[in-house]
């Protein structure tokens, strides 16, 4: 069965570019792109929503359905 | 699903002023989150501060709020628990505003055991203000007002709150951000003076002067150094060396409640009358 990718979403106007959803991502899927965080490899999400927990700026967003 | 943070979140105001990687936005998320786990309304919630980056957060919350005077947080929301007891009143602020300026008021709504919950941010220092040490800061560590060295020992907030009487303490990090919501939401549910202290970081004022490279590595040592209670009653004195203990702390609902024991006495006045 194919798995059902989430959409993640980074709001640039609100990213402070911390890292701190890079860093400690455990599937290594977002990346620094300049100042802002970026997504690298959707493929590898398992929606543990880490990211958006930790993001102190409301800047990170993981759609599931 | 992704949160839905909008709901508790006054219109227009993010970008928020906090400095990038400082925890006080992922301790307002915490608080966001516990607010509708318990759908609280907002006509029916109070929250309350201090002055300092950790007391700017009543600012972006909507719903009933309160920006007071440096350390007087406390005052206030007894103020307001007392003239409106149904209302959930939660206090918000700094190791600074808490636990110095503050921290007579701090003690004696301990003592009083009066429902409300106190959300403190404990980044170690006086971030707003250019990194002046707190009453907080580890022995040893560097302030703008100590360059070599703190001399004094830091207070641990938790004991405080237990040894002055709140009747529910709990202590989380900003690193373990799923746990956060969960502490703020037992702690409101609370009926008593219940405190959660959350080790924060303040990359800016005291990563910096204490040779920490990047906000991940201040993130990585609240990592380190916490220890679930339940996790560190099958460790050794040795092991707990250095760690701190998270999660809920002390929980006594035994203890009479202010507002209650007052209505008590407004009773008596009325009968005797
Ligand atoms: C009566 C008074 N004294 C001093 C100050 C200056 N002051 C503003 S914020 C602050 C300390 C804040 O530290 P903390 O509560 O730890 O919050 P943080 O900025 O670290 O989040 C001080 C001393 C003030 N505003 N009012
Ligand atoms: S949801 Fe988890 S796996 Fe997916 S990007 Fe966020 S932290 Fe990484
Ligand atoms: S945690 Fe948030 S603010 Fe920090 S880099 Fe990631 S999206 Fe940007
Ligand atoms: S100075 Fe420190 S406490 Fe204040 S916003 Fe910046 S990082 Fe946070
Ligand atoms: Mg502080």
């Amino acid at each position: 069965m194919e798995k059902k990718l989430p959409k993640i979403e980074i709001i640039e106007k609100y990213c402070k570019g911390c890292h701190i959803c890079v860093e400690f991502c455990p599937k290594d899927v977002l990346e620094m792109k300049g100042f802002y965080a970026s997504v690298k490899n959707l493929e590898a999400c398992i929606k543990c929503m880490q990211c958006e927990l930790r993001c102190p700026d409301f800047a990170i967003k993981v759609i599931t359905e | 699903m992704a949160f839905d943070y909008d709901k508790y979140l006054r219109p227009g105001k993010l970008p928020h002023i906090w400095c990038p990687g400082c925890g006080h936005g992922i301790v307002m998320k915490g608080l966001i989150r516990a607010m509708d786990t318990l759908n609280l309304k907002k006509e029916e919630t109070a929250v309350v501060s201090g002055i300092g980056c950790a007391s700017r957060l009543p600012g972006y919350i909507d719903c009933c709020t309160l920006h007071t005077a440096h350390g007087r947080a406390a005052a206030f929301a007894t103020g307001v628990k007392m003239a409106k007891p149904e209302m959930n009143v939660i206090l918000v602020g700094g190791d600074g505003d808490g636990t110095a300026i503050g921290g007579n008021h701090f003690i004696h709504a301990c003592r009083r055991n009066i429902n409300m919950t106190y959300i403190i941010m404990n980044n170690y220092i006086y971030g707003m203000t250019g990194g002046q040490f707190s009453p907080c800061t580890p022995t040893g560590a560097k302030a703008s007002t100590t360059p070599y060295g703190n001399p004094d020992p830091g207070f641990d907030i938790a004991k405080l709150a237990i040894g002055a009487g709140a009747t529910f303490v709990a202590r989380g990090t900003a690193f373990h951000a799923n746990q956060i919501d969960k502490l703020i939401a037992e702690a409101i549910q609370h009926k008593g003076f219940s405190v959660v202290e959350i080790l924060d970081d303040c990359p800016t004022t005291y990563g910096r002067r204490n040779k920490y490279k990047s906000v991940i590595e201040m993130m990585n040592r609240l990592k380190e150094v916490a220890v679930p209670v339940k996790a560190a009653e099958k460790m050794t004195a040795e092991q707990l060396q250095g760690k701190v203990l998270t999660g809920v702390l002390y929980k006594d609902e035994t203890k009479p409640e202010y507002t209650a024991e007052y209505a008590k006495v407004i009773e008596r006045a009325t009968a005797a009358k």
